[in-house]
C-alpha cells in the first residue's frame, strides 16, 4: 500500500478567548489513507470540526494553529505560504459543511458557482468547465441536471442543495473530500441518500473522504475505519466493526449504549453517560473522561493515558479498557452509570460534585 | 378509531362523555395557516387519534409534515380552523378566557430548543415558578420550597434557582424547560422535539429523565421527533404523519415489526443503525421526488406522487384513503396495505 495521503502529527489548535485559551484540538494525530473513508465522531466542542478546518487552514481569528503538522502528500501544509494553500484547497482537498444554504450564493445560478469553483484552479478549460457541471450533476444524482444548472439556490430542496456542494467539492477531482455533518440538517430519508451517494462516489472515484459526524448512525453506514473524539483529544481508533464491537474506551462504550436503537429490545433503559464534557478553558489532568467514567481508578486522575494498541489497528486512550472492566469490573451488568460506580473510585474530597446525576434521577 | 369518523354536518357535541382510559380525543383536526393571496399553507388536514391516559404516543414524520403544528392545537397554542379537541371529553376549542386557562393547566409543553424557550433575563427559580404565580397556586416561602423540589426532581441542584439560564448547558436547560412543565402537576405534556438539540450523551440523560417522570407522576405524553429510534423507544404507540395527514398509528413494536403504510416503511429503511454489519446488509427504499408543498398537496392519497406502490391514474390518485383498521390496535391510511409486506 502506498504511504498515507494525509499525516496529522500532534496537532494543536487554540482559540484565545477573553475567558482564557480555549484548547480545542489536544495533541491529535492521525493518518487518511488514499481512497479510505474516515469517519471522526465526537460531541460539540470536541474539536472534530476545528481538527478539519485546521487541515483547511481555515481557523478564524482568534484561533490559531499551535502546533504539530499537516502533512499532506509529504507536505507540511502549515508551513506553506496562503497563496498555495489556496490552490490546494478546492483542488486538492475539498470541504463541504452542513448548512448548503449559507455555504451558497443565494444570487447566482448553481451551475454558474459549479463553474466558479473550476475556474478558481484552471484545472480544467473553460469550455470542458462548463459541460462537466452538467455531468457532475448528474454524477450527484441531481434530476433534470441540464435544466436546474440554471435554477438558483432557493429554488432546490435541502437535499439537493447538499448534492450541488458535493458537486463543487468534487469539481477538480479533489484527492480528498472532508464532509462537516453534511446530512445534520436534513431529514432521515433524504440523509440516507446522500449517505449512499457519498458511499458511492467513494468507490467510483476512490475520492479519500473524512467525514465529521455525531451520528454513529452515519458513520456505521459509510465508514472504514473510525476516530472517536473527546475533549481535544483521540480517545479512540480503529477499524468501524472493531470499534462499534468491542469498544476498549469507556467513552465509546457508553456512547454505543446510549442510543436508541431501532432494532432493539425497546423496555431496556437507555445507559446515559452523566455529567457534561469538560471546560477546555482549563481541561482537566489525566484522563479527560475520568468525571464521567464509570470505570475509572486513583491514577485516571492524575495520569494522562496514551492512545496505545490494543488490538489489530484499535488504538485506545485509557488505563482501564473495556476488556479488564468486563473481567474485573462487572460491566456486563452495571446498571449505575455514575461516575466511579464500577470502580468504587468517588471524586476526590476536593472535587465539587456533578451538578446533574443527583441521587433521583439514577435509576 | 373508526367511530371519531364524524361528518361536517353531524357535529359531535360540545362535551363527549369521557371514554375510560382516552384522556385527549382529536377529530378531524384541520389547521390552515394563510400564505400570500388566496393560497393556504395546510399543516394538518384533517386528523383524528386519540391519546390514552398514562402512555406515551410518538408523533413522528419530516421536517414539514404537520406534526408540530398538531401539537400545538392539541395545547390550544393554535386554534384549530375546524375540528375538535377533547380533554377529558371536554371540546377545548369551544372553550375561550378563564375556562381555557383553567384547562390548559393540565396540559403543558416542552420546546426543542433550549437555549430559546427560557427568558435570558429570569432567573432558574423565577422561570419555573412562572406557571405557580400566574395560578397563584403558591406563594412565597411554599413556593420557594416548591421550585426547589422541582429543581430536585428534574436532578438539578434545588439551590441553583438564584442563578440563570445562561448558567446553564443544552441538557440543563431542558431540565429546568422539564420543570417548569411539571409545575403545575399537568396530566398531558407534549414534548416537541425535546432532544433534538441535545448532545448524544445528554439525549439518553433526558430519555431516561422523562420516563422517570411519567412512573412517578402519572404523566401522559404526546413525544414529537423525527427520530424514529428515539420515539420507538420512548413510545406505547406511533403515529406517523405525512403531508398533514395521520398515515399510520398502531403499537411501537407493530409499526416497526409489520408497518402498513408504505410511507412507515420507507421511514424506517433510512433509519441508520450504529452496527456496520447491519448498516452494510441495510436496503433503503428510495422515495421518487420530493415532499409536495403543503400549499397544494396532491389528489387522493396525499403519499401517492412518491408511492413505490401507488396505482396512478386510479383509486391512489383519485381516493383519499380513510384510516382503518388493519390489526389489533393498528390502523393505517393505505389502499394497498396488505402489499406493503411483500412490495414495498
Amino acid at each position: 500500500m502506498a504511504g498515507p495521503l494525509l499525516q496529522v502529527k500532534n496537532l494543536r489548535t487554540n482559540f484565545f478567548t477573553d475567558d482564557g485559551v480555549v484548547n480545542a484540538v489536544r495533541d491529535v494525530s492521525f493518518d487518511l489513507h488514499p481512497g479510505e473513508t474516515l469517519g471522526i465522531v465526537g460531541e460539540s466542542g470536541c474539536g472534530k470540526s476545528v481538527t478539519a478546518l485546521s487541515i483547511m487552514g481555515l481557523i478564524q481569528q482568534p484561533g490559531r494553529v499551535v502546533g504539530g503538522q499537516i502533512l499532506f502528500r509529504g507536505e507540511d501544509l502549515l508551513k506553506l505560504p496562503e497563496e498555495e494553500m489556496r490552490e490546494i484547497r478546492g483542488r486538492d482537498i475539498a470541504m463541504i459543511f452542513q448548512d448548503p444554504l449559507s455555504s451558497l450564493n443565494p444570487v447566482l445560478k448553481v451551475g454558474y458557482q459549479i463553474e466558479e469553483a473550476m475556474d478558481a484552479h484552471q484545472k480544467f478549460k473553460q469550455r470542458d468547465a462548463q459541460s462537466r457541471t452538467v455531468s457532475l450533476m448528474e454524477q450527484v444524482r441531481i434530476p433534470a441536471a441540464r435544466e436546474r444548472v440554471s435554477d438558483y439556490p432557493h429554488q432546490f430542496s435541502g437535499g439537493m442543495r447538499q448534492r450541488v456542494m458535493i458537486a463543487m467539492g468534487l469539481s477538480n477531482e479533489p484527492e480528498m473530500l472532508i464532509a462537516d455533518e453534511p446530512t445534520t440538517a436534513l431529514d432521515v430519508t433524504v440523509q440516507a441518500q446522500i449517505i449512499e451517494l457519498l458511499r458511492d462516489l467513494n468507490r467510483e472515484l476512490s475520492t479519500s473522504i473524512v467525514l465529521i459526524t455525531h451520528n454513529l448512525g452515519v458513520v456505521a453506514g459509510i465508514c472504514k475505519r473510525v476516530i472517536v473524539m473527546y475533549a481535544g483529544q483521540i480517545v479512540e481508533e480503529g477499524p468501524v466493526e472493531q470499534i462499534f464491537e468491542s469498544p476498549q474506551h469507556p467513552y465509546t462504550w457508553s456512547l454505543l449504549r446510549s442510543l436508541p436503537r431501532i432494532d432493539a429490545n425497546r423496555k431496556d433503559r437507555l445507559r446515559s453517560i452523566e455529567g457534561l464534557p469538560p471546560d477546555l478553558i482549563h481541561p482537566p489532568s489525566g484522563c479527560a473522561f475520568t468525571p464521567r467514567c464509570p470505570f475509572r481508578l486513583e491514577e485516571c486522575f492524575t495520569k494522562e493515558p496514551p492512545l496505545e494498541h490494543v488490538a489489530a489497528g484499535q488504538r485506545t486512550a485509557c488505563w482501564v479498557t473495556m476488556k479488564r472492566a468486563y473481567e474485573e469490573m462487572g460491566a456486563e451488568g452495571i446498571i449505575d452509570t455514575r461516575p466511579g460506580a464500577a470502580s468504587r473510585v468517588r471524586p476526590p474530597a476536593d472535587e465539587a460534585p456533578l451538578p446533574i446525576a443527583s441521587e433521583e434521577t439514577v435509576g | 378509531m373508526a367511530e371519531t369518523q364524524w361528518s361536517a354536518e353531524s357535529a359531535p357535541p360540545a362535551v363527549l362523555s369521557p371514554v375510560p382510559g382516552t384522556l385527549v380525543r382529536v377529530v378531524d383536526a384541520v389547521k390552515h395557516f394563510p400564505a400570500g393571496v388566496r393560497t393556504t399553507v395546510k399543516a394538518v388536514d384533517g386528523v383524528s387519534f386519540e391519546i390514552r391516559e398514562g402512555e406515551t404516543l410518538g408523533l413522528v414524520g419530516e421536517s414539514g409534515c404537520g406534526k408540530s403544528t398538531l401539537g400545538r392545537l392539541v395545547c390550544q397554542l393554535l386554534p384549530v380552523t375546524s375540528g375538535q379537541i377533547f380533554f377529558e371529553g371536554e371540546d377545548l376549542t369551544r372553550l375561550r378566557g378563564e375556562k381555557l386557562r383553567q384547562k390548559r393547566r393540565q396540559v403543558q409543553i416542552i420546546f426543542q430548543d433550549p437555549y430559546a424557550s427560557l427568558d435570558p433575563r429570569m432567573t432558574v427559580g423565577d422561570i419555573i415558578a412562572e406557571p405557580l404565580v400566574n395560578f397563584g397556586v403558591v406563594r412565597g416561602k411554599a413556593k420557594d420550597k416548591r421550585v426547589q423540589e422541582l429543581l430536585r426532581v428534574v436532578g438539578l441542584n434545588p439551590y441553583f434557582n438564584n442563578r440563570y439560564p445562561h448558567e446553564f448547558s443544552g441538557g440543563q436547560r431542558q431540565r429546568i424547560g422539564i420543570a417548569r412543565a411539571l409545575a403545575l402537576n399537568p396530566k398531558l405534556i407534549i414534548c416537541d422535539e425535546p432532544i433534538s438539540a441535545l448532545d448524544v450523551s445528554i439525549q439518553a440523560q433526558i430519555i431516561n429523565l422523562l420516563e422517570d417522570l411519567q412512573k412517578e407522576f402519572h404523566l401522559t405524553y404526546l413525544f414529537i421527533a423525527h427520530d424514529l429510534s428515539v420515539v420507538r423507544h420512548i413510545s406505547d404507540r406511533v403515529m406517523v404523519m405525512y403531508l398533514g395527514k395521520a398515515v399510520e398509528i398502531a403499537d411501537s413494536e407493530a409499526i416497526y415489526t409489520t408497518p402498513r403504510h408504505p410511507y412507515t416503511k420507507a421511514l424506517l429503511s433510512a433509519i441508520p443503525v450504529p452496527d456496520p454489519r447491519i448498516e452494510s446488509k441495510r436496503r433503503l427504499i428510495e422515495l421518487s421526488g420530493e415532499i409536495p408543498s403543503p400549499v397544494n398537496p396532491p389528489s387522493g392519497c396525499h403519499f401517492h406522487t412518491r408511492c413505490p406502490i401507488a396505482v396512478v391514474p386510479g383509486v391512489c390518485s383519485e381516493v383519499d384513503p380513510p384510516l382503518e383498521e388493519k390489526g389489533p390496535d393498528h390502523v393505517a391510511a393505505c389502499h394497498f396495505s396488505e402489499k406493503v409486506a411483500t412490495e414495498v
